[in-house]
């Protein structure tokens, strides 16, 4: 490993370390950690922002290409600044309102074609029982049925209609035992890469 | 006190650390788990390998630095795949935080397969606002990206002509820790019927299983698992993810354990208050 990477290797266990530090009790190590890295991404973002938004889409289009129409989102987007001034923040409602509009009128058709008629359309499939994706089909648009019942509250769960809700818990149960296990994975998978990296850098510095 | 209630009332902090050991002592025991391959991280990976040298594949690096433990490793095996098969490449960021992220990746892999900048790859950079640089994008990459992220004009690019938007893209592979895979589906799949993939990490992975069931996706890879089934189909000479199976299977059954010691104690405090 060369100097360099030691330093800044070294740096990384140390902060490493001092963020897990919270799971003791709070210590000026972990605030430490926790301000240098809000501090830091927002730098970082600044930057980022300035030189791949700014530059290509406000600075060269109007400076350098003249194209003038870039001036009129420019503006809008400098009003939005208005909203920590008490006296001028009236004036960021206008260019909020069009940031809503053209946001929802951009999602509401995709987001109804793809977040309910698609996956609506997935649930009408062939069913059976005489082969394993028949019978997966079935189970999809049953427990899909069931569910949706779970969520009609203006009848009493009681009856036919009571044991299809039932059904439908228990459906939504299984989905979210999937979505823990699925977490407890992601968030280990977080935990055994800071400890590969601690050792990796132990490893290299003891020339084991 | 009752010992099921000495269960009930364990301090947190003996857990910390049986999961600190859980985790750190099969680091230093060597073993193999058998990684299974699933059908979704299968269809993605025969979706790469059917592609020929020449053809046109969207990479979208959208994670942060706190994602990389699950996503970089899907991200690394992939564009060395596509890089062995000359397949030319064309990255895309959409999250604040991950351009120098995307960077690193672009220039690690195109010095060790000798890739030219212009010519077998391209790195358009970063945009804010995902949703409408995905849709820009569907009508013409130049309109959210004129420039690529060091300042070069993309029209004087060879890899870019004859490049318009998604309809020139056999597929998209999107790396993603936020909603903006919902982004990817509802408006390159959705609006522009672009063929699209996810690798995402496990927190979300379980949302997006009903995808693949209405084809919105042609595959999916689930964090750090889907990362080493990607590896093994692969047959990846940096096995990242794989390394950390082990651990992973450690460190669940640890879980297991103290959710059945909870539950234990649960119910025996529930019949003693009976």
């Amino acid at each position: 490993m060369e100097t360099g990477e030691i330093l800044w290797n070294g740096l990384a266990v140390f902060l490493t370390l001092c963020i897990f530090s919270i799971l003791y009790k709070d210590n000026p190590f972990y605030k430490l950690a926790e301000h240098l890295v809000v501090g830091v991404s927002a730098g970082y973002f600044a930057i980022i922002l300035y030189y791949n938004s700014f530059i290509p889409k406000v600075w060269v289009p109007i400076v350098q290409q003249h194209q003038w129409y870039y001036i009129v989102p420019t503006v809008l987007g400098i009003l939005m600044w208005t909203r920590f001034s008490r006296k001028r923040s009236w004036i960021s409602r206008y260019p909020i309102s069009a940031y809503m509009g053209i946001g929802m009128g951009v999602a509401i058709p995709v987001a109804m074609q793809a977040l309910i008629l698609v996956p609506l359309s997935a649930t009408m499939q062939p069913m059976g029982f005489t082969s394993l994706a028949l019978f997966n089909n079935l189970l999809v648009a049953a427990g899909v049925l069931c569910a949706l019942v779970y969520f009609f509250f203006s009848k009493e769960h009681v009856g036919t209609f009571g044991a299809l809700a039932k059904i439908g818990i228990w459906t939504l149960m299984v989905g979210f035992g999937a979505g823990f296990g699925l977490t407890v994975m992601g968030r280990v998978s977080l935990l055994i890469e800071r400890f590969i990296f601690m050792k990796d850098y132990f490893t290299n510095i003891l020339g084991l | 006190m009752a010992f099921y209630d000495k269960l009930m009332n364990l301090d947190r902090r003996y857990v910390y650390v049986a999961m600190a050991l859980a985790v750190a002592v099969p680091l230093f025991i060597p073993f193999q788990v058998p990684i299974y391959t699933t059908p979704e991280v299968k269809s993605v990976y025969d979706f790469v390998e059917n592609l020929k040298e020449g053809d046109r594949f969207l990479l979208a690096i959208d994670y942060d630095p706190n994602a990389m433990a699950e996503l970089h490793p899907m991200a690394l095996t992939i564009t060395r795949q596509c890089f062995a098969k000359g397949v030319k490449l064309f990255f895309v960021t959409l999250s604040q935080n991950a351009p120098g992220l995307a960077e690193q990746l672009v220039s690690r892999m195109s010095k060790e397969f000798n890739k030219k900048n212009g010519v077998d790859y391209v790195y358009l950079g970063y945009k804010p606002y995902p949703a409408l640089v995905i849709l820009s994008m569907g009508q013409n990459f130049r309109i959210s990206f004129p420039m690529d992220y060091y300042g070069t004009p993309v029209d004087s690019m060879p890899i870019m002509q004859g490049v318009r938007n998604y309809d020139d893209m056999k597929g998209i592979i999107a790396f993603e820790a936020g909603w903006v895979a919902d982004s990817w589906i509802q408006n390159a799949n959705g609006r522009y019927r672009a063929e699209v993939a996810l690798g995402v990490t496990g927190v979300m992975a379980a949302d997006y299983y009903p995808y693949i069931q209405s084809k919105q996706i042609f595959g999916l890879m689930g964090g750090l698992k889907g990362a080493a089934e990607y590896e093994t189909l692969a047959s990846a000479k940096e096995r990242i993810a794989s390394r950390g199976m082990k651990v992973q299977t450690i460190t669940h059954i640890v879980v297991i354990l103290f959710i059945i010691i909870g539950n234990i104690g649960f119910f025996m405090s529930k019949r003693k208050q009976i």
